[in-house]
Protein backbone atom coordinates (compact mmCIF):
# COMPACT_ATOMS: atom_id res chain seq x y z
CA UNK A 1 0.00 0.00 0.00
CA UNK A 2 2.83 2.50 1.20
CA UNK A 3 5.22 1.44 -1.82
CA UNK A 4 1.90 2.30 -4.28
CA UNK A 5 1.31 5.55 -2.84
CA UNK A 6 4.92 6.66 -3.12
CA UNK A 7 4.91 5.21 -6.18
CA UNK A 8 1.51 7.10 -7.68
CA UNK A 9 2.52 10.24 -5.95
CA UNK A 10 6.00 10.48 -7.38
CA UNK A 11 4.74 9.12 -10.88
CA UNK A 12 2.55 12.31 -10.86
CA UNK A 13 5.72 14.75 -9.82
CA UNK A 14 7.34 13.05 -12.79
CA UNK A 15 4.74 13.86 -15.44
CA UNK A 16 4.05 17.77 -14.22
CA UNK A 17 7.33 18.77 -14.09
CA UNK A 18 8.48 16.07 -17.37
CA UNK A 19 5.43 17.99 -19.07
CA UNK A 20 7.16 21.54 -18.19
CA UNK A 21 10.62 20.24 -18.99
CA UNK A 22 9.51 18.99 -22.94
CA UNK A 23 7.17 22.52 -23.61
CA UNK A 24 10.15 24.63 -22.74
CA UNK A 25 12.22 21.99 -24.33
CA UNK A 26 10.24 21.82 -27.16
CA UNK A 27 9.84 25.40 -28.18
CA UNK A 28 13.58 26.41 -27.62
CA UNK A 29 15.05 23.82 -29.62
CA UNK A 30 12.95 24.18 -32.63
CA UNK A 31 12.38 28.03 -31.91
CA UNK A 32 15.87 28.88 -31.33
CA UNK A 33 17.63 27.52 -35.31
CA UNK A 34 14.47 30.30 -36.34
CA UNK A 35 15.81 33.14 -34.64
CA UNK A 36 17.34 35.01 -37.67
CA UNK A 37 17.97 38.32 -38.00
CA UNK A 38 15.63 39.47 -40.45
CA UNK A 39 13.43 38.78 -37.85
CA UNK A 40 14.73 42.10 -35.97
CA UNK A 41 13.86 44.35 -38.95
CA UNK A 42 12.22 47.41 -37.93
CA UNK A 43 9.41 46.98 -40.60
CA UNK A 44 6.67 44.25 -40.63
CA UNK A 45 6.28 42.98 -44.15
CA UNK A 46 4.22 40.08 -46.08
CA UNK A 47 7.17 38.60 -47.02
CA UNK A 48 9.45 39.05 -43.60
CA UNK A 49 6.76 38.96 -40.52
CA UNK A 50 9.59 40.97 -38.35
CA UNK A 51 8.59 40.35 -34.93
CA UNK A 52 10.71 43.46 -33.53
CA UNK A 53 7.61 45.74 -34.26
CA UNK A 54 5.47 43.57 -31.54
CA UNK A 55 8.79 43.46 -29.11
CA UNK A 56 8.88 47.74 -28.77
CA UNK A 57 4.80 47.26 -28.96
CA UNK A 58 5.11 44.89 -25.56
CA UNK A 59 7.47 46.71 -24.14
CA UNK A 60 5.20 50.45 -24.64
CA UNK A 61 2.26 48.88 -23.70
CA UNK A 62 4.23 46.84 -20.23
CA UNK A 63 5.31 50.50 -19.30
CA UNK A 64 1.95 52.38 -19.74
CA UNK A 65 0.01 49.86 -18.11
CA UNK A 66 2.24 49.90 -15.44
CA UNK A 67 2.38 53.64 -15.21
CA UNK A 68 -1.34 53.46 -14.55
CA UNK A 69 -1.63 50.75 -12.68
CA UNK A 70 1.41 50.71 -10.24
CA UNK A 71 0.45 53.54 -7.94
CA UNK A 72 -3.21 52.94 -7.66
CA UNK A 73 -2.06 49.22 -6.61
CA UNK A 74 0.58 50.62 -4.45
CA UNK A 75 -1.91 53.28 -2.98
CA UNK A 76 -4.18 50.93 -2.61
CA UNK A 77 -2.30 48.55 -0.34
CA UNK A 78 -1.42 51.65 1.94
CA UNK A 79 -4.74 52.44 2.38
CA UNK A 80 -5.57 48.80 3.17
CA UNK A 81 -2.91 48.24 5.40
CA UNK A 82 -1.28 51.77 7.14
CA UNK A 83 -4.86 53.23 7.22
CA UNK A 84 -7.76 51.39 7.06
CA UNK A 85 -9.62 49.61 10.37
CA UNK A 86 -9.38 46.10 9.89
CA UNK A 87 -12.35 44.47 9.41
CA UNK A 88 -14.28 47.64 8.31
CA UNK A 89 -16.81 47.07 5.53
CA UNK A 90 -15.10 48.79 2.86
CA UNK A 91 -11.92 46.93 3.18
CA UNK A 92 -14.36 43.84 3.31
CA UNK A 93 -15.87 45.08 -0.34
CA UNK A 94 -12.41 46.57 -1.53
CA UNK A 95 -10.76 42.69 -1.06
CA UNK A 96 -14.11 41.09 -2.37
CA UNK A 97 -13.72 43.55 -5.71
CA UNK A 98 -9.97 43.02 -6.08
CA UNK A 99 -10.59 39.22 -5.34
CA UNK A 100 -13.24 38.78 -7.93
CA UNK A 101 -10.91 41.08 -10.54
CA UNK A 102 -8.36 38.55 -9.90
CA UNK A 103 -10.59 35.98 -11.57
CA UNK A 104 -12.51 37.43 -14.30
CA UNK A 105 -11.02 35.90 -17.19
CA UNK A 106 -9.50 37.89 -19.74
CA UNK A 107 -11.71 37.65 -22.73
CA UNK A 108 -14.27 39.31 -20.43
CA UNK A 109 -11.91 41.99 -20.00
CA UNK A 110 -10.88 42.25 -23.49
CA UNK A 111 -14.79 42.96 -24.06
CA UNK A 112 -15.10 45.59 -21.43
CA UNK A 113 -12.30 47.17 -22.88
CA UNK A 114 -13.81 47.28 -26.15
CA UNK A 115 -17.34 48.62 -25.01
CA UNK A 116 -15.84 50.88 -22.40
CA UNK A 117 -12.52 52.23 -23.67
CA UNK A 118 -12.52 51.69 -27.38
CA UNK A 119 -15.96 52.47 -28.54
CA UNK A 120 -17.58 54.12 -25.11
CA UNK A 121 -14.74 56.54 -24.79
CA UNK A 122 -13.68 56.41 -28.27
CA UNK A 123 -10.02 55.66 -27.65
CA UNK A 124 -10.06 53.87 -30.51
CA UNK A 125 -8.31 50.19 -31.10
CA UNK A 126 -4.95 51.92 -29.52
CA UNK A 127 -2.06 51.62 -27.04
CA UNK A 128 -4.39 53.48 -24.44
CA UNK A 129 -7.14 50.94 -24.89
CA UNK A 130 -4.99 48.07 -24.10
CA UNK A 131 -3.03 49.58 -21.72
CA UNK A 132 -5.78 50.78 -19.60
CA UNK A 133 -7.36 47.35 -19.98
CA UNK A 134 -4.58 45.28 -18.53
CA UNK A 135 -3.79 47.87 -16.00
CA UNK A 136 -7.28 46.66 -14.65
CA UNK A 137 -6.20 42.78 -14.92
CA UNK A 138 -2.58 43.17 -12.74
CA UNK A 139 -4.10 45.63 -10.20
CA UNK A 140 -5.14 42.62 -7.59
CA UNK A 141 -1.51 41.02 -8.20
CA UNK A 142 -0.08 44.37 -7.25
CA UNK A 143 -2.02 45.21 -4.21
CA UNK A 144 -2.20 41.74 -3.09
CA UNK A 145 1.62 42.11 -2.83
CA UNK A 146 2.02 45.73 -1.58
CA UNK A 147 -0.39 44.03 1.27
CA UNK A 148 1.41 41.38 1.58
CA UNK A 149 4.80 42.90 1.71
CA UNK A 150 3.84 46.10 3.94
CA UNK A 151 1.88 43.53 6.55
CA UNK A 152 5.25 41.64 7.04
CA UNK A 153 7.53 45.25 7.96
CA UNK A 154 8.03 44.99 11.61
CA UNK A 155 5.88 46.61 13.70
CA UNK A 156 8.84 48.67 15.79
CA UNK A 157 9.82 50.05 12.44
CA UNK A 158 6.58 52.13 12.51
CA UNK A 159 6.86 52.91 16.35
CA UNK A 160 10.41 53.79 16.48
CA UNK A 161 9.54 56.07 13.71
CA UNK A 162 6.92 57.56 15.46
CA UNK A 163 8.49 57.81 18.34
CA UNK A 164 11.01 60.05 16.79
CA UNK A 165 8.21 62.29 15.73
CA UNK A 166 7.87 61.58 12.16
CA UNK A 167 4.31 61.74 10.49
CA UNK A 168 2.86 58.94 9.36
CA UNK A 169 3.16 60.23 5.62
CA UNK A 170 6.60 60.20 6.09
CA UNK A 171 6.88 56.98 8.37
CA UNK A 172 5.14 54.86 5.16
CA UNK A 173 7.75 56.77 2.28
CA UNK A 174 11.20 56.82 4.38
CA UNK A 175 10.88 53.38 6.79
CA UNK A 176 8.23 51.07 5.49
CA UNK A 177 8.27 51.37 1.78
CA UNK A 178 11.83 50.65 1.51
CA UNK A 179 11.62 47.47 3.80
CA UNK A 180 8.25 46.78 1.82
CA UNK A 181 9.58 47.35 -1.89
CA UNK A 182 11.34 43.79 -2.39
CA UNK A 183 7.94 42.06 -2.37
CA UNK A 184 5.85 45.07 -4.03
CA UNK A 185 9.06 44.58 -7.17
CA UNK A 186 8.35 41.10 -7.24
CA UNK A 187 4.56 41.72 -7.68
CA UNK A 188 5.07 44.19 -10.17
CA UNK A 189 7.28 41.54 -11.83
CA UNK A 190 5.07 38.96 -11.99
CA UNK A 191 2.07 41.24 -13.37
CA UNK A 192 4.66 42.01 -16.20
CA UNK A 193 4.71 38.29 -17.24
CA UNK A 194 0.93 38.66 -16.89
CA UNK A 195 0.78 41.79 -19.47
CA UNK A 196 3.63 39.96 -21.80
CA UNK A 197 1.74 36.56 -22.00
CA UNK A 198 -1.80 38.03 -22.38
CA UNK A 199 -3.28 38.23 -25.79
CA UNK A 200 -7.67 37.61 -25.04
CA UNK A 201 -7.68 40.93 -23.74
CA UNK A 202 -5.58 42.90 -26.14
CA UNK A 203 -7.19 41.52 -29.03
CA UNK A 204 -10.27 43.93 -29.25
CA UNK A 205 -8.37 46.96 -27.35
CA UNK A 206 -4.93 47.24 -28.51
CA UNK A 207 -6.22 45.29 -32.36
CA UNK A 208 -3.26 43.71 -34.29
CA UNK A 209 -1.99 46.29 -36.63
CA UNK A 210 1.34 45.41 -37.64
CA UNK A 211 3.45 48.57 -37.08
CA UNK A 212 5.13 50.75 -33.83
CA UNK A 213 2.69 52.48 -32.73
CA UNK A 214 3.44 56.02 -33.50
CA UNK A 215 1.26 57.59 -30.50
CA UNK A 216 -0.97 56.36 -27.35
CA UNK A 217 -4.04 56.52 -29.82
CA UNK A 218 -2.54 53.58 -32.61
CA UNK A 219 -2.62 49.99 -32.73
CA UNK A 220 -0.29 47.29 -32.40
CA UNK A 221 0.41 44.34 -31.77
CA UNK A 222 2.11 42.72 -28.60
CA UNK A 223 4.34 39.14 -28.98
CA UNK A 224 1.37 37.13 -27.68
CA UNK A 225 -0.90 38.71 -30.10
CA UNK A 226 1.79 38.29 -32.69
CA UNK A 227 2.46 34.98 -32.48
CA UNK A 228 -1.57 34.17 -31.88
CA UNK A 229 -2.07 35.38 -35.63
CA UNK A 230 0.40 33.97 -36.69
CA UNK A 231 -0.67 30.70 -35.24
CA UNK A 232 -4.07 31.05 -36.73
CA UNK A 233 -2.83 31.97 -40.12
CA UNK A 234 -0.80 28.57 -40.00
CA UNK A 235 1.48 29.50 -42.66
CA UNK A 236 4.74 31.27 -40.36
CA UNK A 237 5.20 28.06 -38.04
CA UNK A 238 8.76 28.73 -38.07
CA UNK A 239 8.19 32.35 -37.08
CA UNK A 240 5.39 31.28 -34.30
CA UNK A 241 8.32 29.13 -32.77
CA UNK A 242 10.62 32.15 -32.89
CA UNK A 243 8.09 34.48 -30.96
CA UNK A 244 7.37 31.36 -28.75
CA UNK A 245 11.22 31.56 -28.04
CA UNK A 246 11.25 35.05 -27.18
CA UNK A 247 7.75 35.06 -25.02
CA UNK A 248 9.67 32.31 -22.96
CA UNK A 249 12.78 33.86 -22.16
CA UNK A 250 11.40 36.66 -20.98
CA UNK A 251 9.11 34.85 -18.64
CA UNK A 252 12.31 32.86 -17.87
CA UNK A 253 14.18 36.20 -16.69
CA UNK A 254 10.81 37.55 -14.76
CA UNK A 255 10.59 34.38 -13.30
CA UNK A 256 13.89 33.99 -12.26
CA UNK A 257 13.94 37.79 -11.30
CA UNK A 258 10.77 37.47 -8.83
CA UNK A 259 12.31 34.30 -7.45
CA UNK A 260 15.63 36.38 -6.64
CA UNK A 261 13.43 38.97 -4.62
CA UNK A 262 10.97 36.51 -2.85
CA UNK A 263 14.46 34.44 -1.80
CA UNK A 264 16.22 38.38 -1.15
CA UNK A 265 12.62 39.22 1.02
CA UNK A 266 12.64 36.21 3.53
CA UNK A 267 16.11 36.19 4.24
CA UNK A 268 15.58 39.53 4.89
CA UNK A 269 13.07 38.69 7.64
CA UNK A 270 15.26 36.10 9.36
CA UNK A 271 17.96 38.19 9.70
CA UNK A 272 15.22 40.59 12.21
CA UNK B 1 0.29 73.55 9.02
CA UNK B 2 1.93 72.00 5.61
CA UNK B 3 2.30 69.09 6.32
CA UNK B 4 -0.78 68.42 7.64
CA UNK B 5 -2.46 69.53 4.46
CA UNK B 6 -0.67 66.80 3.14
CA UNK B 7 -0.94 64.13 5.21
CA UNK B 8 -4.74 65.11 4.59
CA UNK B 9 -4.46 65.07 1.10
CA UNK B 10 -2.66 61.71 0.22
CA UNK B 11 -4.81 59.95 2.76
CA UNK B 12 -7.10 60.90 0.31
CA UNK B 13 -5.16 60.26 -2.30
CA UNK B 14 -4.79 56.27 -0.73
CA UNK B 15 -8.26 56.45 -0.16
CA UNK B 16 -9.48 56.67 -3.90
CA UNK B 17 -7.21 54.41 -5.19
CA UNK B 18 -8.72 51.81 -2.85
CA UNK B 19 -12.19 52.58 -4.24
CA UNK B 20 -10.59 52.32 -7.75
CA UNK B 21 -11.15 48.26 -7.67
CA UNK B 22 -15.06 48.83 -6.31
CA UNK B 23 -15.32 51.14 -9.45
CA UNK B 24 -13.32 48.93 -11.54
CA UNK B 25 -16.15 45.90 -11.04
CA UNK B 26 -19.03 48.40 -10.91
CA UNK B 27 -17.71 49.26 -14.83
CA UNK B 28 -17.38 46.25 -16.04
CA UNK B 29 -20.72 44.39 -14.36
CA UNK B 30 -22.13 47.83 -16.32
CA UNK B 31 -20.92 47.30 -19.79
CA UNK B 32 -20.97 43.78 -19.74
CA UNK B 33 -24.63 43.16 -18.89
CA UNK B 34 -26.16 46.99 -20.34
CA UNK B 35 -24.37 45.22 -23.44
CA UNK B 36 -25.85 41.72 -23.09
CA UNK B 37 -29.42 41.99 -21.54
CA UNK B 38 -30.89 44.05 -23.74
CA UNK B 39 -30.55 41.27 -26.34
CA UNK B 40 -31.59 38.62 -23.88
CA UNK B 41 -34.56 40.06 -23.26
CA UNK B 42 -35.46 40.50 -26.74
CA UNK B 43 -34.66 37.03 -27.93
CA UNK B 44 -35.87 35.13 -25.04
CA UNK B 45 -33.47 33.96 -22.51
CA UNK B 46 -35.06 30.31 -22.28
CA UNK B 47 -34.07 30.60 -26.58
CA UNK B 48 -30.54 32.12 -25.70
CA UNK B 49 -29.63 29.75 -23.08
CA UNK B 50 -31.41 26.77 -24.52
CA UNK B 51 -31.14 27.22 -28.37
CA UNK B 52 -29.39 24.23 -29.89
CA UNK B 53 -28.75 26.06 -33.05
CA UNK B 54 -26.12 28.82 -33.40
CA UNK B 55 -26.85 29.96 -37.13
CA UNK B 56 -26.00 33.57 -37.03
CA UNK B 57 -25.94 34.77 -40.46
CA UNK B 58 -28.96 32.57 -41.31
CA UNK B 59 -32.52 34.49 -41.94
CA UNK B 60 -34.03 34.34 -39.60
CA UNK B 61 -30.81 34.16 -37.40
CA UNK B 62 -30.63 31.79 -34.54
CA UNK B 63 -28.94 32.36 -31.09
CA UNK B 64 -28.90 29.42 -29.28
CA UNK B 65 -25.46 29.07 -26.61
CA UNK B 66 -26.92 25.53 -25.46
CA UNK B 67 -23.67 23.98 -27.40
CA UNK B 68 -21.48 26.37 -26.30
CA UNK B 69 -22.06 26.07 -22.65
CA UNK B 70 -21.96 21.97 -22.85
CA UNK B 71 -18.65 22.74 -24.56
CA UNK B 72 -17.28 24.89 -21.59
CA UNK B 73 -18.53 22.32 -19.63
CA UNK B 74 -17.28 19.39 -21.34
CA UNK B 75 -13.61 20.75 -22.20
CA UNK B 76 -13.94 22.04 -18.06
CA UNK B 77 -14.78 18.55 -17.15
CA UNK B 78 -11.82 16.61 -19.09
CA UNK B 79 -9.37 19.32 -17.82
CA UNK B 80 -10.47 18.60 -13.60
CA UNK B 81 -10.20 14.84 -14.62
CA UNK B 82 -6.70 15.11 -15.78
CA UNK B 83 -5.47 18.57 -14.16
CA UNK B 84 -7.02 17.99 -10.68
CA UNK B 85 -5.52 13.94 -9.69
CA UNK B 86 -2.05 15.05 -11.25
CA UNK B 87 -2.15 18.45 -9.68
CA UNK B 88 -2.55 17.09 -6.16
CA UNK B 89 -0.33 14.85 -5.91
CA UNK B 90 2.13 16.79 -7.23
CA UNK B 91 1.54 19.33 -4.27
CA UNK B 92 1.46 16.59 -1.90
CA UNK B 93 5.07 15.16 -3.26
CA UNK B 94 5.84 18.47 -3.13
CA UNK B 95 5.13 19.54 0.29
CA UNK B 96 5.97 15.90 2.18
CA UNK B 97 8.11 13.85 -0.17
CA UNK B 98 10.97 15.86 -1.90
CA UNK B 99 13.87 16.93 -0.14
CA UNK B 100 14.86 20.25 0.74
CA UNK B 101 17.56 21.07 -2.42
CA UNK B 102 15.12 19.11 -4.91
CA UNK B 103 12.40 21.55 -3.73
CA UNK B 104 14.79 24.96 -3.83
CA UNK B 105 14.83 23.56 -8.24
CA UNK B 106 11.20 22.24 -8.92
CA UNK B 107 9.26 25.07 -7.39
CA UNK B 108 10.30 27.79 -9.48
CA UNK B 109 8.95 25.38 -11.83
CA UNK B 110 5.92 25.89 -11.08
CA UNK B 111 6.20 29.35 -10.51
CA UNK B 112 7.36 29.31 -14.20
CA UNK B 113 4.44 27.11 -15.47
CA UNK B 114 2.37 29.39 -14.37
CA UNK B 115 4.23 32.21 -15.79
CA UNK B 116 4.24 30.50 -19.49
CA UNK B 117 1.89 32.40 -21.73
CA UNK B 118 -1.37 30.59 -22.73
CA UNK B 119 -0.63 31.20 -26.03
CA UNK B 120 2.16 29.06 -25.90
CA UNK B 121 0.83 26.34 -24.37
CA UNK B 122 -1.76 26.32 -27.45
CA UNK B 123 0.78 26.53 -29.91
CA UNK B 124 2.73 24.02 -28.45
CA UNK B 125 -0.60 21.67 -28.21
CA UNK B 126 -1.21 22.50 -32.01
CA UNK B 127 1.74 21.48 -32.64
CA UNK B 128 2.25 18.30 -30.49
CA UNK B 129 -0.84 17.13 -28.95
CA UNK B 130 -3.09 17.43 -32.46
CA UNK B 131 -1.37 15.53 -34.32
CA UNK B 132 -0.92 12.81 -32.15
CA UNK B 133 -4.66 12.91 -31.17
CA UNK B 134 -5.24 12.91 -35.20
CA UNK B 135 -2.86 9.45 -35.66
CA UNK B 136 -4.63 7.70 -32.87
CA UNK B 137 -8.26 8.55 -32.87
CA UNK B 138 -8.70 9.77 -36.63
CA UNK B 139 -10.15 12.97 -38.14
CA UNK B 140 -8.77 16.43 -37.71
CA UNK B 141 -7.38 16.23 -34.04
CA UNK B 142 -8.93 19.39 -32.43
CA UNK B 143 -11.64 18.00 -30.72
CA UNK B 144 -12.73 17.72 -26.69
CA UNK B 145 -10.39 15.52 -25.65
CA UNK B 146 -7.22 17.65 -27.22
CA UNK B 147 -8.70 20.78 -25.37
CA UNK B 148 -9.73 18.99 -22.50
CA UNK B 149 -5.03 17.53 -22.13
CA UNK B 150 -4.29 21.09 -22.94
CA UNK B 151 -6.38 22.81 -20.64
CA UNK B 152 -5.35 20.05 -17.70
CA UNK B 153 -1.79 21.03 -18.11
CA UNK B 154 -3.12 24.65 -17.78
CA UNK B 155 -4.18 24.55 -14.63
CA UNK B 156 -1.54 22.59 -13.01
CA UNK B 157 0.02 25.30 -11.60
CA UNK B 158 -2.86 27.04 -9.77
CA UNK B 159 -3.88 23.54 -8.25
CA UNK B 160 -0.58 22.62 -6.99
CA UNK B 161 0.28 25.91 -5.53
CA UNK B 162 -2.63 26.27 -3.94
CA UNK B 163 -3.12 22.68 -2.82
CA UNK B 164 0.67 22.64 -1.77
CA UNK B 165 0.13 25.84 0.66
CA UNK B 166 -3.24 24.08 2.21
CA UNK B 167 -1.20 21.31 2.85
CA UNK B 168 1.36 22.59 4.48
CA UNK B 169 -0.72 24.93 6.53
CA UNK B 170 -1.70 21.38 8.23
CA UNK B 171 -0.37 21.38 11.86
CA UNK B 172 2.28 18.96 12.23
CA UNK B 173 0.78 17.44 15.45
CA UNK B 174 -1.37 15.61 13.20
CA UNK B 175 1.32 14.17 11.23
CA UNK B 176 3.32 13.29 13.96
CA UNK B 177 0.00 12.00 16.29
CA UNK B 178 -0.65 9.72 13.39
CA UNK B 179 3.20 8.42 12.95
CA UNK B 180 2.72 7.39 17.08
CA UNK B 181 -0.24 5.36 16.27
CA UNK B 182 1.50 3.30 14.38
CA UNK B 183 0.77 4.46 10.47
CA UNK B 184 3.88 4.85 7.71
CA UNK B 185 4.51 7.68 6.52
CA UNK B 186 2.72 7.31 3.16
CA UNK B 187 -0.83 6.41 5.56
CA UNK B 188 -0.39 9.21 7.82
CA UNK B 189 -0.14 11.67 4.70
CA UNK B 190 -2.78 10.19 2.77
CA UNK B 191 -5.55 9.47 5.68
CA UNK B 192 -4.59 12.40 7.70
CA UNK B 193 -2.91 15.32 6.37
CA UNK B 194 -4.61 15.53 3.25
CA UNK B 195 -7.87 15.31 4.49
CA UNK B 196 -6.74 18.07 7.05
CA UNK B 197 -6.02 20.39 3.88
CA UNK B 198 -9.74 19.30 2.25
CA UNK B 199 -11.12 22.61 1.70
CA UNK B 200 -7.91 23.84 0.84
CA UNK B 201 -7.46 21.30 -1.80
CA UNK B 202 -11.00 22.33 -3.13
CA UNK B 203 -10.80 25.97 -3.45
CA UNK B 204 -8.01 25.66 -5.59
CA UNK B 205 -9.80 23.25 -7.93
CA UNK B 206 -12.37 26.14 -8.11
CA UNK B 207 -9.77 28.50 -9.01
CA UNK B 208 -8.76 25.77 -11.95
CA UNK B 209 -12.29 25.09 -12.93
CA UNK B 210 -12.49 29.10 -13.29
CA UNK B 211 -9.27 29.20 -15.00
CA UNK B 212 -9.98 26.20 -17.41
CA UNK B 213 -13.14 28.06 -18.06
CA UNK B 214 -12.13 31.16 -19.01
CA UNK B 215 -9.36 30.22 -21.37
CA UNK B 216 -9.77 31.43 -24.67
CA UNK B 217 -6.85 31.67 -27.21
CA UNK B 218 -4.74 28.63 -26.23
CA UNK B 219 -8.44 26.65 -27.07
CA UNK B 220 -9.41 28.24 -30.09
CA UNK B 221 -6.09 26.69 -31.82
CA UNK B 222 -7.02 23.03 -30.49
CA UNK B 223 -10.80 22.77 -30.32
CA UNK B 224 -11.68 22.98 -33.44
CA UNK B 225 -14.57 25.96 -32.87
CA UNK B 226 -17.72 23.94 -34.59
CA UNK B 227 -20.85 25.49 -32.89
CA UNK B 228 -22.78 22.31 -32.34
CA UNK B 229 -24.07 20.57 -29.60
CA UNK B 230 -20.95 18.29 -28.85
CA UNK B 231 -21.36 14.71 -30.43
CA UNK B 232 -18.20 12.78 -28.58
CA UNK B 233 -14.58 13.00 -27.10
CA UNK B 234 -13.15 13.27 -30.43
CA UNK B 235 -15.36 15.81 -32.09
CA UNK B 236 -14.94 19.06 -32.66
CA UNK B 237 -16.35 21.73 -30.00
CA UNK B 238 -16.62 25.61 -29.17
CA UNK B 239 -16.83 27.14 -26.03
CA UNK B 240 -18.01 30.18 -24.49
CA UNK B 241 -14.84 32.03 -24.62
CA UNK B 242 -13.68 31.17 -28.27
CA UNK B 243 -17.65 31.94 -29.21
CA UNK B 244 -16.81 35.45 -28.70
CA UNK B 245 -13.28 35.79 -30.36
CA UNK B 246 -14.01 33.70 -33.33
CA UNK B 247 -17.32 36.28 -34.26
CA UNK B 248 -16.44 39.73 -33.06
CA UNK B 249 -13.68 40.76 -35.12
CA UNK B 250 -17.09 41.11 -38.10
CA UNK B 251 -20.01 40.79 -35.99
CA UNK B 252 -22.58 43.68 -35.98
CA UNK B 253 -26.12 44.39 -34.78
CA UNK B 254 -27.92 41.67 -33.19
CA UNK B 255 -25.18 39.40 -33.56
CA UNK B 256 -22.55 41.58 -31.86
CA UNK B 257 -24.97 42.27 -28.98
CA UNK B 258 -25.53 38.23 -28.77
CA UNK B 259 -21.87 37.86 -28.84
CA UNK B 260 -22.20 40.52 -25.99
CA UNK B 261 -24.96 38.46 -24.31
CA UNK B 262 -22.58 35.37 -24.20
CA UNK B 263 -19.98 37.01 -22.70
CA UNK B 264 -22.74 37.89 -19.96
CA UNK B 265 -23.34 34.38 -19.34
CA UNK B 266 -19.83 33.51 -19.34
CA UNK B 267 -19.35 36.33 -16.82
CA UNK B 268 -22.13 35.18 -14.62
CA UNK B 269 -20.34 31.54 -14.51
CA UNK B 270 -17.49 33.17 -12.97
CA UNK B 271 -18.99 34.91 -10.51
CA UNK B 272 -20.57 31.81 -8.73
CA UNK B 273 -17.75 30.19 -9.30
CA UNK B 274 -15.76 33.15 -7.57
CA UNK B 275 -18.00 33.33 -4.97
CA UNK B 276 -18.04 29.65 -4.08
CA UNK B 277 -14.39 29.88 -4.03
CA UNK B 278 -14.71 33.16 -1.54
CA UNK B 279 -17.23 30.74 0.63
CA UNK B 280 -15.11 27.39 0.92
CA UNK B 281 -12.25 29.71 1.98
CA UNK B 282 -13.69 31.30 4.50
CA UNK B 283 -14.65 28.22 5.98
CA UNK B 284 -11.41 26.64 5.94
CA UNK B 285 -10.04 29.79 7.64
CA UNK B 286 -12.55 29.63 10.87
Amino acid sequence: MSKAIRFIVKLSALITFGVLFFIIGYILVRGIPNLRPSLFQLEYTTENVSLFPALITTLMLVGLALLIATPIGIFTGFYLVEYAKKGSRLVETIRIATETLSGIPSIVYGLFGMLFFVIYLNFQYSLLAGAFTVAIMVLPLIIRATEEALMSVNDSLREASFGLGAGKLRTIFKIVLPVAMPGILSGIILSVGRIIGETAALMFTLGTATKIPEGLFSSGRTLALHMYVLSTEGFHVNESYATGVILLLIVLIINGLSTFLTTKLTKGNENE
Amino acid sequence: MKSKHLEGFMKGVFLISAIMSIIAIIFICIFIFAGGIPFIQEYGLKNFLLGTEWKPSNTPASFGILPMILGSFYVTLGAIIIGVPIGVLTAIYLAKFCNKKLYKVLKPGINLMAGIPSIVYGFFALIVIVPIIRDIFGGTGMNILTASILLGIMILPTIISMSEAALRAVPDSYYEGSIALGASHEKAIMSVVVPAAGSGILSSIILGIGRAIGETMAVILVAGNQARIPQGLTKGVRTLTTNIVIEMAYAADQHREALIATAAVLFIFILIINGSFLIVKRRSKN
